[in-house]
Order: C-alpha cells, then sequence, then structure tokens
C-alpha cells in the first residue's frame, strides 16, 4: 500500500516538521513529560531492572518455539468458541475482516486503539467495503477525524495541541468547543456513547495472546476497549504473531513494565482480559469473536537480523527518548511505525529497501535501547540494515558507495592518508577565517551552512610526535 | 593491580587531524603521571565512521590494521570514547578467524578511554585546572551508553583544584553528531545540537568538556557560529598535568 508522505524525501519531510512550532511545542511537552513520568516509575520501582531482564528472557524463549505457542494459542482460543484466522500478509488480513463484516451485515464498526489495524490500512479498506469505522480512543478519533495518521505508538495525536484540537472539533462535529481538555472530552464521549451502542462490529488489536489460556489482553486508559469488545455483536482482534506469552505469569512480569515504560503508570486504567464470545448464562460479550493473527514478514525475522526487534511491547519509550523523534516526530518518518523501533519495523513489514534512508535517521546514540523495557539493541540492528543498504543489497547511492569505498582505501594506506591531510590543509587556505571554515562548497557545505569546522591543524599530531618524543628526555 | 608504566597513544583521526594539542596534552599529562608513551607508527582511523554507516567489510579491513599496529602495546589510551568502543564491542566481531579474533580481544581487554584510564587504571583524580571558570560535562553517548561510564570524567572535574563544576541539565542527552548523520540529516543534527547548546549556556559554564573529538566537533562548530563565549574542550585541556616529579 502506498505511504503519500514518501513523495518527498525524508530530509525534506524533516525539515518541515522542524519548521512546524505547533508541532514542535508538543512535541516538547509531551515527550519531556513522558520521560519524566517513565524516570519516575522505575525509580519508585527497584525491582523493574531484574523483571526487565525477565521479561527478556521470556520473550527470547517464546520467539524460540513460537510455532508451539502459536499452536497451543489457537487450540485455546477455539477451544473458548473462538475462530482464528492466519493472515500472511497486510491484504489477506484486511481480506479476512472485510469477509467477517460481510457476513456479519456490518455497517458501522467501533475501533479501540490498535497499531495493527493501522499497519494493514484496515480503516481505508473497511470504508470502502461500506462499512465505517469509528476510532473510540480518544487520541485516535481526534486523530480520524482531521483525517491524519498517528504520529506516535501510544499516543496517535501527540503532535497536537490541546487549540488545534478545539478549532478540528469545532470545524468537524460543527459545535463550539473550547481549548479545555475536560470539555473536548466530555464533547468526545458524548459522540462515541451512541457508536458504541449502535455497531455491529467491535474491533481491536492486541498487546498479548496468552498461550495457556486463550487470553487476548488489551492495555488501555479509556475504557473504551471494554465498550468494544462487549458491547457489538462481533468482536475481531487483529494480532501480530509475535504478541505470543505462554502463560500468565509471564504476562505479569510484561504488564508490570509496561505501562511504566509508555506513560509511568504503575498499571494502565484498564486491563481487559478477553476470554472469546459470550457463553451461555453470561449477560455481555459478542456473539462472535475472531482472532486475526498477523504475520506480514514478522516469521521470516524469526531468523533474520531483525529478531530481536519482534519483542517490541509498542510502549514507545523509545520514541520519547530519541533526539531524531523529538525533533520531527512522527509523521515524518513516513511509515506506521514511526521512531527508532519503527525504522526495524518498516524494514521488517516492507523489507529493507524501504529504509535505505530511514536507517539513517538515528545518531546512534544508543537512548532508544537504555529505554526499551525489554532492552531491545536498536542502534545494534539500525547499523545491520544500513550495511544491507550499503554493503549487502548496495541500494545506497552508488555516489556514498564511492564515497566511503575510497575514505577505507584511504584508512588503510597511512601515506596517502598523510598526504589527505596536506592536501586539505592547501585546500583549506582560502577558507579559514579567524580559526575556523566558516563555507564550503558542494557536500561539505552540509556541516558549515549552521556550523563552523576546523581546519586542519598546521601540523597534525602525528607530525608533531617526532618533537614530542624527543622531549622525553629519556 | 599495578598502574601500567607504559601505553600506547591511540590518537584517532578527529584528534590527529583537527585537535593535535589534545593528543600533545595527553602525552605531558601521562609523562608527569609516570606513565612512558608510544605512539605506533601507521594509525589513521579506528573504522567506525565506516562501521557505522554500513560499509563492514572497509571496516573489518581498518580494523584488522589497526589490531596489528597496536599488537605490542600494553595499554592503548584512546582520547574519544566513540572510538574506544568501536575496539572494544566491535573489532572482535570483525575479524576473519580465531586467531584474528584472540588478538582482536586481546587489544579489547587493553584500550582504555582517556578518563578511565586515569581514575581506573592510575588511580588518579586530583588535578589543578587548566582553564579559569565553572566547567560542566557532557557525556558522549558512546561513552555513557556504550562502556557504561558517568562517573570517571565527574570525578576529574568535581576534583580539579580551581575549577568550578556544575552539571548540565540533560548531560546525558545527544549533542546530534552522530558521525555521517550530522551531514545526512543536517537540519536535524542542528536542531538537536541547538537544544544542548542552550542547555550548555543556561548552565552558567565558561567551558563544557566532553571526552570525544566528535561531540567536541559538533558544540565548537555550534558555538562558535553563535559566537558564544562558552568554549568546548576536551578532557585533556583542563587537566593541568602534575608538577615534574621530584621536582
Amino acid at each position: 500500500m502506498s505511504e503519500p508522505e514518501l513523495d518527498t524525501p525524508l530530509r525534506e519531510r524533516a525539515g518541515q516538521a522542524l519548521h512546524d512550532t505547533f508541532l514542535q511545542a508538543a512535541l516538547t511537552i509531551a515527550t519531556t513529560k513522558f520521560i519524566e513520568l517513565r524516570r519516575e516509575a522505575f525509580g519508585e520501582f527497584p525491582e523493574g531492572e531484574a523483571l526487565r531482564d525477565r521479561a527478556k528472557a521470556i520473550m527470547e524463549a517464546t520467539l524460540q518455539r513460537l510455532d508451539h505457542y502459536l499452536e497451543r494459542l489457537i487450540d485455546n482460543v477455539e477451544r473458548r468458541g473462538g475462530r482464528v484466522h492466519y493472515a500472511a500478509s497486510a491484504e489477506e488480513a484486511r481480506a479476512i475482516v472485510l469477509d467477517i463484516a460481510r457476513r456479519t451485515g456490518a455497517r458501522l464498526a467501533v475501533k479501540s486503539k490498535s497499531m495493527a489495524t493501522e499497519e494493514i490500512h484496515l480503516n481505508e479498506a473497511l470504508q470502502a467495503a461500506g462499512v465505517t469505522p469509528v476510532e473510540t480512543d480518544l487520541g485516535e478519533y481526534i486523530i480520524q477525524l482531521a483525517h491524519e495518521r498517528p504520529s506516535h505508538i501510544i499516543a496517535p495525536a501527540i503532535h497536537k495541541t490541546r487549540g488545534q484540537i478545539a478549532e478540528l472539533f469545532t470545524r468537524e462535529l460543527g459545535r463550539e468547543a473550547p481549548p479545555d481538555p475536560e470539555v473536548l472530552t466530555r464533547i468526545a464521549r458524548g459522540e462515541l456513547r451512541e457508536k458504541f451502542l449502535n455497531a455491529d462490529l467491535g474491533i481491536t488489536g492486541a498487546n498479548f495472546g496468552v498461550a495457556d489460556t486463550g487470553t487476548i489482553v488489551l492495555v488501555t486508559n479509556e475504557g473504551n476497549g471494554r465498550m468494544v469488545t462487549s458491547l457489538p455483536r462481533v468482536h475481531v482482534a487483529v494480532m501480530g504473531v509475535e504478541k505470543v506469552v505462554p502463560s500468565m505469569t509471564d504476562l505479569a512480569v510484561f504488564l508490570a513494565i509496561l505501562a511504566k515504560s509508555a506513560t509511568g503508570q504503575k498499571l494502565s486504567v484498564y486491563t481487559s482480559l478477553v476470554n472469546g464470545p459470550r457463553r451461555g448464562g453470561e449477560l455481555e460479550g459478542p456473539e462472535e469473536f475472531h482472532l486475526v493473527l498477523l504475520d506480514s514478514g514478522r516469521i521470516r525475522q524469526l531468523a533474520g537480523p531483525l529478531r530481536e526487534a519482534l519483542g517490541c511491547l509498542r510502549c514507545g519509550a523509545c520514541l520519547n527518548v530519541c533526539p531524531v523523534y523529538r525533533q520531527i516526530g512522527g509523521h515524518a518518518y513516513g511509515y506506521t511505525y514511526p521512531g527508532p523501533i519503527g525504522i526495524l519495523l518498516t524494514a521488517m513489514l516492507n523489507g529493507p529497501a524501504s529504509v535505505r534512508d530511514l536507517a539513517h535517521a538515528s545518531s546512534l546514540c544508543g537512548a532508544c535501547a537504555e529505554a526499551c523495557p525489554v532492552r531491545i539493541d536498536i542502534p545494534r540492528m539500525l547499523v545491520e540494515l544500513r550495511r544491507e543498504v550499503g554493503d549487502v543489497e548496495r541500494i545506497a547511492p552508488w555516489a556514498e558507495r564511492f564515497v566511503f569505498g575510497a575514505f577505507g582505501r584511504l584508512l588503510r594506506r597511512p601515506a596517502l592518508y598523510r598526504m589527505a591531510a596536506r592536501l586539505g590543509r592547501l585546500a583549506q587556505l582560502p577558507l579559514v577565517r579567524r580559526g575556523m571554515i566558516r563555507g564550503l562548497p558542494l557536500f561539505f557545505g552540509e556541516w558549515t551552512r549552521t556550523r563552523d569546522l576546523p581546519p586542519v591543524a598546521a601540523r597534525t599530531f602525528q607530525e608533531r610526535w617526532r618533537d614530542l618524543r624527543r622531549e622525553d628526555g629519556r | 593491580m599495578t598502574p601500567p608504566a607504559r601505553a600506547a597513544l591511540l590518537i584517532t583521526c578527529l584528534a590527529d587531524v583537527f585537535y593535535p594539542e589534545v593528543g600533545e596534552r595527553i602525552v605531558r599529562l601521562l609523562r608527569r603521571l609516570g606513565v612512558e608513551v608510544d605512539f605506533p607508527d601507521g594509525q589513521t582511523c579506528c573504522g567506525l565512521p565506516l562501521f557505522n554507516s554500513g560499509y563492514h567489510r572497509e571496516a573489518a579491513e581498518v580494523a584488522r590494521r589497526t589490531v596489528a599496529i597496536f599488537r605490542d602495546a600494553e595499554q592503548v589510551v584512546v582520547p574519544s570514547g566513540s572510538c574506544a568502543w568501536m575496539i572494544k564491542h566491535e573489532y572482535p566481531g570483525l575479524m576473519r578467524d580465531a586467531a584474528e579474533g584472540t588478538a582482536a580481544e586481546q587489544l579489547a581487554g587493553r584500550t582504555h578511554e582517556l578518563s578511565q584510564f586515569l581514575v581506573k587504571r592510575l588511580g588518579r583524580r586530583r588535578f589543578t585546572s587548566a582553564v579559569r571558570g565553572r566547567i560542566t560535562y557532557h557525556d558522549s553517548c558512546h561513552l555513557l551508553r556504550g562502556l557504561h561510564e558517568a562517573e570517571s570524567p565527574r570525578a576529574l572535574l568535581r576534583e580539579l583544584t580551581g575549577g568550578e563544576f556544575v552539571e548540565l541539565a540533560g548531560a546525558d542527552e545527544c549533542c546530534g553528531f552522530g558521525g555521517s548523520f550530522s551531514v545526512r540529516l543536517p537540519e536535524v543534527s542542528t536542531a538537536i545540537l541547538d537544544k544542548k547548546l542552550a542547555s550548555v549556556e543556561a548552565s552558567g559554564a565558561d567551558a563544557v568538556v566532553a571526552c570525544d573529538a566528535g561531540c567536541l566537533m559538533q558544540m565548537r562548530g555550534g558555538l562558535s557560529r553563535r559566537g558564544s563565549r562558552v568554549r568546548a574542550l576536551h578532557l585533556a585541556e583542563v587537566l593541568e598535568p602534575p608538577p615534574e616529579p621530584g621536582a
């Protein structure tokens, strides 16, 4: 599926974001707040570090036997009266959901926040099939009204200020809305209540699927998840195949670190355990429950370079601490999943060519790996992607490959390296002003447009060493 | 562990070409501390720029020759956390066979970033400040999150005689350099830098110290462009070598 943002090159998309003053204000406030909240949450929780290690170990052990746990999950969901579908691709996943909608005669679908359904672009497909999807998470609701995509994994409307949201509500809902979060929430709540009552189809993602019990777990804060899973006749959950956890005990480990990493909460307000459709004697719950297991490039990575990224809990902690994300926000990345982990997930879902430029949208500062609740080594995999782009697949621009090839040869020949320093010294003569280079032509200008560059020293260290050695006096 | 009497300096390309005075100061400092300094011939660059951009075949060749150059060095001192990290973390994986791998592992074990060498190997943390005024410290990403070192440079700066150390708000946040990132997405790199420099200026410090030539190039470049009175200095530039032993 085409991503409209990608018609503009990454650097330009980033530039637009840097010039968007609303975005800059919103991003700084929100990410700073998230960072503080996360720090406080783990600060008050000394066992957190050990639990992160435990979570990583569980994740690795689960991936080792993913087939086994998936089979167990499928058996147990079916035992409880649910139906399980396997989607090899986004296209298949869409077709499965549309088929369920058609068969059940659904016209109105309410949705709980889900990145998996964003990933497969489900809303557009539903719309085209005559089913109206309504997002019921407040952030997603705002984004849907604005005809935009989420710009953060857990805070989809992070790029909007309250003033912008008030204007949006006024325009789209046709009623005066003040820039007051409480009033705006009340308005959305009123609008959504009616949708919940009339919807035929409830669509969610899944934070976890517990293999032992066949339970689908939803971690939410607004209570909309419960309405979506209990009011409509049919509930469809779309879940990435990597979201399976072996047991309820394992689930508890992940729950203990997920909300702390995401929002700094000890636990999210709602942790919904969905155990299939309504059974005899139960007053609530859907008549049908469907679980759509989504592969779409994930299984391939079990033996691939991005394997570790399969452990991502979608908490968004790596976005909040990423210096690049904090400057450009989520939309500039151009795909469903933004931020450092998003680059890896994009490559997983769309292949390495899709991140030719994105793989370089990181200073490799490592803050993401440090913040990740399951300690995914994101920088290492970004470098691995760069290797695929540059060294293996050779899809990096030829000029770049040429420059790095020449640089490599230079570094292997010390005489050539020393000569390059001397040449640089000559070439820079007309450019040095008050000890610094303030402007350079061509590619080098990318540095000097905003920063001064030190000139090549009058004598390099290597050239000074002969004197230094003599100075020793021993 | 007896303090080493001999160490080889791995100058790094940036310090060699742009900041040779940093290398000179390190040599003099170590000599005053009773360490004999070697400078093995034929040094170029550790290969990190190649590695981080994904050109691992080229990086491996550079790594192999660096391992060979430093084969006989008892201890290796590096003025940049990122280059020390490259040698300690990435070299072993870039070697072709077991023999090369062993040599790389051994080099990794003998390699130290300057502040770590001073504090942890030499056990020296009391120096006189070579600069006037208030000093703050920027954690370079590779030293902090790669080598897990936040304390050694701070110990040295806190105990400086004649210096006043202040913590920097957001000291652990990236300066935006990131090697080729700084020219691939220069606007983003500069926006990150601006935030860092705003914090440096708000700290009231006269100098910001870093233990990485990459961060220094970035911060100096930005400070110079905005005409700031604040200086960005390498750790070696603020540590005054002690008087001659016995003098």
